[in-house]
């Protein structure tokens, strides 16, 4: 436990640092999807709920952990769980997930931050520009029409990532694609190497220095950026060209007009696919493709779902509305929206522990705590819910939007469908460019606190200087984001370490800190601990809250996931089928095999030091 | 868009506008929120400060 750490420069400041760190990607690209096909306004109650049992109580959970222990000397979350748990052995093990969930995440998520950048550079100076037109002249070279034209260069745009990310395998491989190596100039490596630079000069700034000055800048920066295109998007009226669009309701055999298609049910057999009808009709409604209808998918309380309908020989898949009540009673709303509040605070991270134990005795860790999630909430709300949706809505129409909520994917929302967009936008590419900064600037404040636990532990856990633990992560980083840079045929490498550390493990890590809190360490002493300096209230309910209903909703929320990946079993078969996800989860092993064998080695020190201190 | 639809809007971008507004002030007017937080203040031997 020496004393080699730092300082924050104000309370604002870290804030600002937690903020930045929950504030990603998915506050604007995964929030309004999963809010689209989830109840659309109607999410909002089960996502208040969930925001009041789950993810604020875990959120104070942390920071009065982190600040307990970091009054003790501990940063790291190893250090932190060893001295709440009575100098546990095994708990300080269970820290390794702490740090592995963070330095796994920033591999790939450093790769998402450059292609933000890539983007942005590429609106701004034309590349995306002269790739649409040379698309669009193709085709009018060949004889097509100018509509087709068009039809050419939005999709151009929307296939971006394929070669610029080394997202389509390329030809006599099936799994590595170093097509983006050879082709380094116009791929997404040089922001690559832009992103981990920037990244890294930060972190060994310190937290103050680097950290916290980032954010204090680009916070803000973020704010304005979002409401230039909030501004954009809420002006756009009904664009000249739009075209309107059909949304389904399901109604009884009997009431079922003449353009009614049947809905169907899909069942897999030996012989592939088979479908056949519900006894449900569907009756289409046109919509008007403008801003007001747009919001209205976002935020009427009506949900959408994508159902298969017509012909049984030739089915296609169409967009169907779900009624308020339906979509409240249906489980499916409330994992959706436990599981966005969950992944959006960055609770179960390692994070916030971290942030927490660099602060004085006496702040207000409650109101920072909830500062922090609101300041959060006002992000993935006010300006994620108000931007995505009416452009894409307008645009590309409401079943891109529903099927990439109903994944909780960020990456086919924003990289695969909004280039579309702003291909159709007036002033498109200007405002393309401003947005993807916008996500890169989101980015890289998150990316920035995924750093900073092992930092914390390199230098606590084996007394490291600041050039040591920055060298020794920077390496460890460095090949995991080249591993999934180069090796980005599918986006397998990226999909399976996003699918087993930030779903499964952080699910794990907030189950284990939620019960070493109330069940290990004591609700008395750790409410206390969150009170002391409090100048807000803490709630009277919250030790019932955290001695049962969050560990329990927790539980419950993990197993509807995990039962819900067996059924599906994509990501389960993948391990036992492909080569390259056997070989990413080794990776995995082999990151928590070496953070395990650091922690050992950290407590061999602790208890030597806390001998010595007797 | 449905009354309905205008409502939930109204009521969830004002909520949580009005909450980190309101947090943003308090945590601005309780004293020390500019100050120096922690007291490690010994920095790594090869840390330039």
């Amino acid at each position: 436990m020496s004393a080699a750490r730092e300082n924050w420069g104000s309370k604002l400041g870290v804030i600002l640092a937690v903020i930045g760190s929950a504030v990603g990607l998915g506050n604007f690209l995964r929030f309004p999807g999963v809010a689209c096909a989830n109840g659309g306004g109607a999410f909002m109650i089960p996502y208040i709920i969930s925001f009041l049992i789950l993810g604020l109580p875990i959120a104070w959970v942390e920071w009065a952990l982190g600040r307990y222990a970091g009054r003790k000397g501990h940063a790291s979350a190893p250090g932190i769980f060893r001295e709440v748990a009575s100098r546990n052995r095994f708990a300080a093990f269970f820290g390794v997930l702490a740090l592995i969930i963070p330095v796994i995440i920033y591999m790939y998520y450093v790769s998402v931050e450059a292609w933000c950048l890539g983007y942005a550079w590429n609106y701004w100076t034309g590349g995306m520009a002269e790739m649409v037109t040379s698309a669009e002249q193709a085709v009018m070279n060949s004889g097509g029409t100018a509509a087709e034209a068009k039809q050419a260069g939005v999709s151009a745009a929307n296939g971006f990532l394929l070669n610029f990310a080394g997202v389509v395998p390329e030809s006599g491989s099936d799994t590595a694609n170093l097509r983006i190596w050879r082709e380094f100039s116009t791929s997404a490596l040089p922001f690559l190497l832009v992103c981990f630079v920037v990244n890294f000069v930060l972190i060994y700034r310190g937290l103050n220095k680097g950290i916290e000055w980032f954010c204090r800048w680009a916070m803000p920066a973020l704010i304005i950026c979002a409401v230039i295109i909030l501004i954009r998007v809420l002006t756009l009226g009904a664009p000249e060209g739009a075209q309107d669009h059909t949304v389904y309701e399901r109604v009884a055999a009997g009431s079922a007009s003449t353009e009614a298609l049947p809905e169907l049910r899909k069942s897999s057999s030996e012989s592939g696919d088979v479908y056949e009808p519900t006894g449900h009709f569907l009756i289409p409604h046109e919509v008007k493709a403008n801003v007001s209808e747009g919001m209205g998918f976002m935020w009427n309380p009506v949900g959408h779902r994508m159902v298969s309908a017509g012909p049984v020989a030739k089915p296609k898949k169409v967009v169907v509305t779900v009624g308020f009540w339906e979509a409240i009673f249906d489980p499916q709303t409330w994992l959706a929206a436990a599981g966005q509040i969950f992944f959006s605070l960055s609770v179960g991270l390692g994070v916030i522990i971290t942030y927490a134990a660099y602060t004085k005795s006496n702040d207000d860790i409650a109101l920072c705590s909830l500062t922090a999630a609101s300041g959060n909430g006002f992000f993935e709300v006010a300006l994620g819910g108000m931007i995505v949706i009416p452009a894409a809505f307008i645009f590309m129409g409401p079943s891109s939007i529903v099927s990439a909520g109903e994944k909780a994917s960020s990456l086919s929302l924003g990289f695969f469908a909004l280039p579309g967009v702003f291909e159709h936008m007036p002033s498109g590419h200007f405002f393309g460019g401003l947005f993807f900064f916008l996500l890169f600037l989101a980015a890289v404040t998150s990316s920035l606190s995924m750093l900073q636990p092992a930092i914390a532990f390199l230098e606590e856990g084996l007394g490291l200087g600041r050039k040591a633990s920055v060298s020794i992560l920077g390496l460890i980083t460095g090949i995991g984001a080249c591993f999934v840079a180069l090796v980005s045929s599918g986006l397998t490498v990226l999909d399976h370490m996003d699918f087993w550390t930030a779903n499964l493990c952080i699910f794990l890590l907030a189950t284990f800190e939620v019960i070493l809190f109330a069940w290990v360490f004591g609700l008395d002493k750790g409410l206390a601990e969150l009170a002391k300096g409090a100048e807000i209230p803490i709630p009277a309910f919250l030790p019932i809250l955290l001695k049962y209903v969050t560990p329990v909703f927790l539980i419950v929320i993990f197993t509807a996931w995990l039962w819900d990946q067996i059924e599906s079993g994509s990501y389960f078969m993948a391990v036992k089928n492909e080569p390259l996800v056997q070989v990413t989860l080794v990776f995995i092993g082999s990151i928590g095999i070496f953070f395990a064998l650091l922690v050992g080695e950290a407590i061999n020190r602790w208890t030597q030091e806390e001998e010595v201190a007797k | 868009m449905s009354t309905a639809g205008w409502l939930i809007l109204s009521a969830s971008v004002c909520g949580v506008t009005t909450l980190f507004s309101w947090c943003i002030y308090k945590v601005l007017t309780t004293p020390g929120s500019q100050e120096h937080l922690h007291g490690f203040e010994v920095e790594t031997p090869d840390h330039d400060t």
